[in-house]
Order: structure tokens, then sequence, then C-alpha cells
């Protein structure tokens, strides 16, 4: 890699940075998140390679919006999403399976407030 | 009427034989996302492509439908700039190719949304979306290949450099160009030159590449006379409707 003209990216400014672009086995993966125009969370709906943030945000437009999915994009790089280990899932969540006192399912509504 | 279809050529052949070229990348983009991306902006230019031709085809006679006018015209019948017509020579050419159109499409656009012909008013409206985010695709990857490294840098002032003599045809108008901007329904392009220089010189200076100094530039596609490479692209885009005439999918 010979660059020694690059611009940094910010999360802030999102410029094109070509410090990884040549070496596209270099490009870091991205997670893509798009919420629908219907939903209020964005959903994880797959990754994709780039060099840089803008790069991977009109990919992720180019590859996981083009038949109206969705109208708000967020991507991540993979290396910032820390994961829960598969392995730990017993400890993590099996207790909750049987604390039904947790759910609201527990008291009556009154009248005045059944149609809330 | 002929200077309405004429004019109405000039620009939606663009889209056509853009469409075309950015067509033949399909499967053969440097990755995934890029193919997906230059196959996305042909569909795009065949979707505006296909409202201009239908509108045409309204008072062509000759039960003109869209598909004769796209296929079935002979060489000299399509009014495209030559810019469009370039190879596919490699990356830098193609984005080359796009990002100097798209700069300019984006400014005739704005323009043609003020026509007083409300069909085209309509289909500007609608197309100017979907150019505003070509501009932006393309621009960006001139600056990422010119900002890049030596030899991306090389590659894509390689492509500037070739493609520049073809910038001047934006900029000329035919008999029915000047028809239809007196009626207040064409654009007057001539006005555009500046600005569009303008937009380039800057992207490309950010991008670190020298604006090419030409005294001499071609011309000619607007006139129906093309370069070398046209007769190709016809036959392969004209190839299976003149073998199967009035084939379906």
């Amino acid at each position: 890699m010979q660059g020694s003209r690059c611009k940094v990216s910010t999360a802030l400014n999102p410029e094109p940075n070509t410090l990884n672009l040549f070496n596209m086995k270099n490009w870091p993966l991205w997670e893509v998140f798009v919420r629908s125009k219907n939903g209020l969370e964005h959903r994880h709906c797959g990754s994709l390679h780039a060099s840089d943030a803008t790069m991977a945000l009109e990919n992720a437009r180019d590859v996981y919006t083009r038949r109206m999915e969705g109208v708000s994009i967020w991507v991540v790089p993979s290396k910032e999403i820390t994961a829960s280990n598969p392995d730990d899932s017993a400890e993590l969540f099996d207790p909750a399976k049987d604390k039904a006192y947790r759910h609201p399912t527990f008291y009556e509504l009154p009248e005045e407030l059944k149609h809330m | 009427m002929q200077n309405l279809i004429q004019y109405i050529y000039g620009i939606a052949d663009n889209a056509l034989i853009l469409g075309q070229r950015l067509g033949e990348l399909c499967g053969h983009g440097p990755n995934l996302e890029t193919d997906i991306a230059m196959t996305n902006i042909a569909l795009d230019l065949l979707g505006q492509t296909r409202s201009y031709y239908q509108y045409a085809a309204k008072f062509s006679g000759n039960e003109a439908t869209e598909d004769t006018i796209a296929f079935l015209r002979s060489e000299r019948e399509y009014k495209n700039v030559l810019l469009v017509e370039q190879p596919n020579t490699d990356f830098a050419y193609s984005i080359g190719r796009q990002f100097l159109f798209d700069v300019y499409h984006l400014l005739m656009l704005e323009q043609l949304q003020n026509s007083s012909d409300e069909t085209l008013q309509a289909i500007a409206k609608k197309s100017i979306k979907e150019v505003s985010y070509h501009k932006r695709f393309s621009s960006d990857w001139i600056k990422r290949l010119g900002d890049g490294t030596e030899e991306s840098h090389a590659k894509m002032q390689n492509a500037i450099n070739d493609l520049w003599t073809f910038t001047d045809e934006l900029f000329h108008q035919t008999d029915a160009d000047k028809a239809m901007v007196s009626e207040q329904i064409g654009v007057d392009v001539t006005q555009l030159k500046e600005a569009y220089y303008s937009i380039i010189s800057d992207i490309l200076t950010e991008s670190t590449l020298q604006i090419p100094d030409l005294k001499y530039f071609q011309k000619g596609g607007k006139q129906g006379i093309h370069s070398e490479h046209m007769g190709y692209l016809l036959a392969d885009l004209q190839y299976m409707q003149r073998t199967f005439p009035n084939m379906n999918w």
C-alpha cells in the first residue's frame, strides 16, 4: 500500500477514506441495519464490505434498500459489535424463563383504563 | 411535432445508451456492492428512457412504441452524445464517464422540471431524485480513486484525460433544441456550461486530479454521427428484437 494521501474518516464527517482502498482483502466488514417505513426500530438485515463509512452507507443503500425495504440506514463496523457468547446462553437467558411474575399480566386494569 | 420528438430523443437516447453501457457491467463489477450499484444506476436510467419514449411514441405515428423507438432505429437516428457511448475500458473509465455525465444530467433536469410541457416536467421531477444519487455516487468514487494510491490516481487521471474531449458536446444545441427552447419546453443547455465546468473542476481539484486543458472537442452524436463504438453497441442492443420481431419476455 503506497497511499501517502488519505483523508481521515470520522463518525461526524464521513469523508471517503482511501487508506484501505486498493487492497480489497483489507476492507472491513460492516453490519447493516435498516428501518422500514412503518417500523420503529432499525433491524439487522445483512453485512457488506466497504473501505469507509460513506461507501458502506452507499453500498447499503444500493444492496439492501433497492426493493423499498426501508427509509433509514445505520452501518456499524462489525468489530464494534460485542455479541453474547452462545456458550453462555444457558446462564444468561434460562433464568428468565420461569419468572412469570416479571411480566405485566398480574393485575387487572380498572374499568376506566381498559381502553388505554 | 418532429422538433419535440427529436428533442426527446436527444435526452432519452443518452439514458438508453448509458444504461446499455452500464448493463454490460452486470456480473463484471469490481466487487458485489459496486456491481449492484452500477446496474442500479442502469435501471434508473432505463426507467427514465421508457417514460420519455412512451411519451414520444404517442405522436410519432407509424404504430411507434417505446420498443420500436428503443430497438429499431438506425444508427444515425440515435441522438445521444458521444460521451455515453464510450466503452467500459476499465473501472476508471466507467466511473469517469458516469461522473462527467451525472453533473450535466442533474443540471439539465433541474431546468427541465420548469418545462411548459407537463409530461417532461413530471419525468424531470421524478428523475432528479435518482440522478442526485448518481452524481453523489460517482463523485465519491472520483475522490476515492483520484486521492488514492499512485495507481488509482494514474488510472483515474488517464480516464478523465481521455473522456474530457467529449464534454463540450453536452452544451451543443441542435435545431430541434433551439425550437423547443423558444417554446419554453426545452432546456437551453448552453447556459449550463459554466456551472458544469465549475462543479467538475472543484471535484477534480479535491480529488487531486489535473483538469485537462483541451483546445479541440469531439462532437457529432447529437446529429446522429456517432463514434466507432456505436455500431457494436447497437448490434448488441438490437439483436434480439431484429432477430425475433415482436418478441415478448
